[in-house]
């Protein structure tokens, strides 16, 4: 009986932290990466640096070269 | 009168993006909706949509006012991250299927593959299990993204109400026109719809991950709309660059 209490919760954390993973990496863990890269050099640039009209720059373009990355990735998975 | 200087481009990006993804996201789930209705009979059908439906706004109630309390600069950036993981997911997929790499989403095919599932599922007496568990989860799955959008948009930009009556409407409009044109669901340019949200995702994305790290964004809220215009620029180019020389299908 305590040993079912006890599954409980751990299944439903554990469905919780499956339903985050899938949501977040998925089938493109280079997007999560690249997210959290980007957030890393922008904070590098605009709180570390405080170099505000290089963030404006860095952001959007990191985020473009983020996509153009995982689609170069995608390209290369169908022609294998 | 209403539409007024008072209405900023943050409110429109925020209006357009849950009205957009609510709207792909209840095709999908109509289809399922539609197909159990017609196969085992609408009451389990309707039980199982409106079990859903309670269960989703269960959330958006619990997990709205909660987020609030988060400080708007941690709130942004988290937010702000996750909008561009999702939009990043979106708009790639959208691109993918565009160019011709990934094949698109067929509400037909699911219509029949659903419609042949259930038929395969055996007859239960008194209510019909089945009916309402495949009418729950489809309205469920699909509705988990459009009230993660929801929460997401409307926290960060202190209009949660605004997030959620959009969000309602354009279950409501779905609805009522799935009804009338339920067999015309595949006319629906759902990948369009898809590359939009995603741009709409991505641009407040960048936003709130900027106002998040104290970015002072030239223009306030118009820059939104700068990235609106520049990530569908990008896309377009995207779309064009990725189309391959022999079509192919078959990207995960």
């Amino acid at each position: 009986m305590q040993q079912k209490n006890s599954s409980l919760p751990f299944r439903i954390l554990k469905g919780f932290a499956m339903f985050w993973w899938d949501f977040l990496v998925g089938d493109t863990p280079e997007l999560f990466v690249a997210a959290v890269l980007l957030v890393a050099i922008t904070t590098l640039v605009r709180v570390v640096w405080q170099l505000n009209g290089w963030a404006v720059v860095v952001l959007p373009l990191l985020v473009i070269l983020s996509l153009g990355i995982s689609l170069r990735r995608a390209r290369r998975l169908a022609k294998k | 009168m209403f539409i007024g200087a008072a209405v900023s481009s943050g409110v429109v990006v925020l209006v357009g993006a849950v009205f957009l993804a609510s709207t792909v996201e209840m095709v999908e789930a109509l289809t399922i909706v539609l197909a159990v209705g017609r196969t085992r009979g609408w009451r389990s059908a309707f039980e199982g949509t409106g079990a859903a439906l309670v269960v989703l706004a269960a959330l958006v109630a619990a997990f709205g006012p909660a987020l609030v309390q988060i400080p708007i600069s941690v709130l942004r950036l988290l937010v702000g991250s996750v909008l561009l993981i999702f939009g990043m997911q979106w708009l790639r997929k959208a691109i993918l299927r565009a160019s011709g790499l990934k094949a698109k989403h067929d509400e037909d095919l699911i219509y029949q593959e659903t419609v042949a599932e259930l038929r395969l599922a055996g007859t239960t007496p008194g209510r019909d299990r089945v009916a309402f568990v495949m009418a729950f989860k489809g309205v469920f799955l699909e509705g988990l993204e459009v009230v993660i959008t929801v929460l997401t948009l409307g926290t960060s930009a202190h209009r949660l109400g605004l997030a959620a009556i959009t969000a309602v409407s354009a279950v409501v409009v779905v609805g009522v026109v799935g009804v009338i044109v339920a067999k015309q669901l595949s006319r629906v340019p759902e990948n369009a719809m898809k590359m939009s949200v995603g741009v709409l995702l991505i641009s407040y994305g960048t936003f709130w991950v900027g106002e998040g790290l104290k970015v002072k964004w030239p223009g306030n809220d118009g820059a939104l709309l700068v990235f609106v215009l520049l990530y569908g620029l990008v896309a377009w180019l995207l779309v064009l660059s990725s189309r391959p020389k022999s079509s192919l299908v078959g990207v995960a």
